[in-house]
């Protein structure tokens, strides 16, 4: 995805400039004259010709919703996803309960337990969709950047509380068998090239 | 008064209804697909190929839904002003002449249904009584934004309808009736009035044009329903068919004054050949499409701003455009 036009932010170099705007006549002389030169100088049929171009060019910019969509910026916060290592296939998930604790309005909740290999275990995951603001905080905590937003913002619900599994949010064995699995590029994520700044633990001494 | 003339006459009434209800709901269409062109839109697209059965979607909605009559309004006047408006469009349609007359089984078809000798006077007589349905509805249906329409209404007609009269008067006055049959013979020898008599006709078309804006209450001077001011006038209160009737009465209107333009001015129908009638269908096309094609364009003005255009420049252009005329005719 072209990340361009969500990355320009720099508006003062698109063509801004000062309008030219006359004072406004006094005189009852003055107020003649420019109801003459507006009457004869056809501004109005400026105006025609730009629609009618707009018309002819034919240049819509329409997107008909439910058939297509908008493109999205990869840092668009919309509903979660819970990511697996590339490695292994593993969840990332180790069930340190740091989204649930910093989720400020309140709607993760998360419970462990020790499975047969001794290792923790999320038993229990669920996002409150009634609830989360989708500040990112989660995300942004996440030290194993396990719980990440997503782009599918099509959770629209009959109900207040819609929950949010884990097993709804964990990415597909099969798609991560596939090398589908999109990583988060949004708050929280790690930067580009960040392996070769990262510094070897000095553990000679 | 022989039967063939009367069922002629029956005829011609149903057929002229029936086609302009339609036309008046295929005109939404175009106003709405139009407006989005211009727009950079792609306006209805869901109901029929292209969205063009968005007009029986409409109409289905407006038959069945329900006709709510509010507490404190004066009922029987709220009822009828809609009715008003309708009846009065259509019933102008009763002088033009939509086509030039042609021969249908050996029956020659003149397609008027009422060839009268005050046609243009009865037109714009009759135009002006349909300002009673948005005057009497916004005044009966207790709601401040109506009463609103209603006196904006009243204002704006006695400045438009000045206008209107003094500008047709010297085309009058060249052709010397007042018949819109007898404006397209005389054209025929003539050519068009907007050129003739150095500039008059000119004047007095663009007069016209300007106050039939008014009149049909499109963009430029679409005051007394204006939606982002006075929510929609007198049609607030109305629901269901009542609104619809408002509605096909301002589309209809739209086509009939269409129609009127270029009768007056712009030639007619011709020498009343087959080139002739789709010539004027082509003009008509043109007016209508002009109508959304201002709204697309052009921002709406001020009720003090219009009645200052229609008093202060557009009568006095208006006087003295008769004044010319008459020197001209004189010497």
């Amino acid at each position: 995805m072209n990340n361009e036009q969500f990355n320009n932010r720099n508006v003062s170099e698109d063509g801004y400039f000062q309008v030219e705007i006359k004072d406004y006549p006094t005189t009852g002389w003055d107020k003649f004259k420019r109801v003459v030169q507006r009457t004869f100088r056809i501004e109005l049929f400026v105006g025609l010709w730009v629609v009618l171009r707009e018309m002819i060019v034919f240049n819509k910019h329409t997107i008909s919703y439910p058939e297509e969509k908008m493109p999205i910026g990869p840092r668009y916060r919309a509903v979660h996803e819970m990511k697996r290592l590339w490695e292994s296939d593993a969840e990332r998930c180790i069930g340190c309960g740091l989204c649930e604790k910093i989720c400020i309005s309140n709607c993760i909740r998360i419970d462990t337990k020790i499975d047969e290999n001794s290792r923790k275990e999320v038993s229990e995951y669920t996002i409150n969709l009634g609830r989360c603001i989708f500040c990112g905080y989660c995300a942004e905590v996440c030290p194993e950047l396990a719980i990440t937003h997503g782009g599918e913002y099509e959770n629209a619900s009959d109900q207040r509380e819609h929950f949010l599994l884990y097993e709804d949010m964990l990415t597909p064995i099969d798609k991560m068998k596939a090398g589908a699995q999109l990583e988060f590029e949004g708050f929280g994520a790690i930067t580009p090239h960040e392996d070769e700044r990262v510094k070897k633990t000095p553990l000679a001494y | 008064m022989d039967t063939a003339y009367l069922i002629e006459t029956v005829i011609k009434v149903v057929v002229i209804l029936l086609i302009f209800s339609a036309l008046a709901g295929i005109g939404t269409y175009f106003e709405r697909k139009v407006l989005a062109f211009m727009q950079r839109r792609l306006g209805p697209m869901y109901v029929g190929p292209y969205g063009l059965l968005q007009v029986a979607a409409d109409g289905v909605k407006l038959f069945t839904k329900e006709d709510i009559i509010p507490t404190n309004v004066v009922g029987r006047i709220f009822k009828i002003a809609p009715v008003i408006t309708a009846a009065t469009a259509f019933m102008a349609a009763a002088a033009i002449p939509f086509l030039p007359s042609f021969t249908l089984f050996g029956y020659e078809v003149h397609p008027i249904v009422a060839d009268i000798n005050i046609g243009i006077l009865y037109i714009l007589g009759i135009m002006g009584v349909g300002l009673y349905g948005p005057l009497l509805g916004g005044m009966a249906s207790a709601n401040k934004f109506s009463l609103l329409s209603a006196a904006r209404g009243a204002a704006v007609f006695i400045s438009y309808e000045v206008v209107t009269g003094l500008s047709i008067l010297a085309p009058i006055m060249m052709v010397g009736s007042l018949s819109l049959v007898d404006f397209n013979n005389y054209q025929i020898e003539n050519g068009w009035i907007i050129f003739n008599m150095y500039g008059v006709g000119f004047v007095a078309f663009i007069l016209f044009w300007i106050a039939a804006f008014a009149e049909t209450g499109r963009t430029p001077f679409h005051l007394i329903a204006n939606d982002h001011e006075i929510i929609d006038g007198f049609g607030t209160e109305y629901s269901g068919m009542r609104w619809g009737l408002f509605f096909i009465g301002e589309y209809a209107n739209m086509f009939f004054i269409s129609f009127v333009i270029p009768l007056l001015f712009l030639g007619g129908y011709g020498d009343g050949s087959f080139l002739g009638a789709l010539a004027l269908l082509g003009k008509v096309a043109f007016f209508f499409f002009f109508f959304l094609w201002t709204r697309a364009a052009w921002p709406d003005v001020r009720p003090d701003q219009l009645m200052w255009l229609c008093w202060k420049v557009l009568m006095p252009v208006a006087v003295i455009n008769v004044v010319i005329a008459g020197f001209l005719m004189m010497f």
